[in-house]
């Protein structure tokens, strides 16, 4: 599961029917420490996630295991809204 | 599989109903060398890893078999915990 940063929506009016009423959002795959990776992902959102919110991604067929989402033609989900994260001291 | 080490923990009180009850652990990609390689991911745990623990995970779909019957939606798991390593590379075994 990859953390993201919510940073917009996608708006589609003609698409697979399974995916009526779904909302897809825009991530921006972020490190642990919060630095922004390159590059995006859209996702369809399973639990009303919001612009800029820290969430939790699951990708591949795995998302199609999330409630909600058997039998969609998906790969890319979000199942979490971070609420928080801790980080060790490295050891050495 | 591939080892790595947990570095970290995920708290989230939102999440689907599917992936309720489970831990969320931050794990650092290791070589067998235990050199730090890669980007770190956040991984569901079935073994009850903690903190600083050596351990090994699956990737992918088979990631959510750790869980079955229950169908979790996740696509990175911790299998198991590494008691001991032994690796010798070029030189027979």
């Amino acid at each position: 599961m990859i953390l993201a940063r919510v940073v917009g929506s996608v708006v589609a009016t003609r698409k697979d029917p399974r995916l009526e009423g779904r909302t897809l959002l825009i991530l921006n795959p972020v490190s642990p420490e919060g630095k922004a990776d390159a590059g995006y992902v859209v996702a369809v959102d399973t639990v009303g996630a919001g612009c800029r919110e820290l969430v939790l991604a699951v990708s591949g067929s795995s998302a199609r295991m999330a409630a909600g989402c058997k039998d969609l033609p998906v790969d890319m989900v979000v199942v979490a809204i971070v609420d928080s994260l801790s980080l060790d001291q490295p050891s050495e | 599989m591939l080892l790595g080490k947990v570095v970290g923990r995920v708290w989230a009180t939102v999440k689907n109903p599917s992936l309720e009850g489970q831990r969320l652990l931050i794990v650092q990609p290791l070589t067998p060398e235990l050199k730090e390689t890669g980007k770190q991911l956040v991984c569901a745990d079935c073994t009850g890893a903690g903190a600083g623990e050596l351990v090994y995970y699956c990737r992918g779909r088979e990631a959510s078999y750790a869980f079955l019957p229950e169908d979790v939606p996740s696509d990175s798991t911790i299998v198991g915990i590494v008691d001991e390593l032994d690796v010798r590379r070029g030189t027979s075994c």
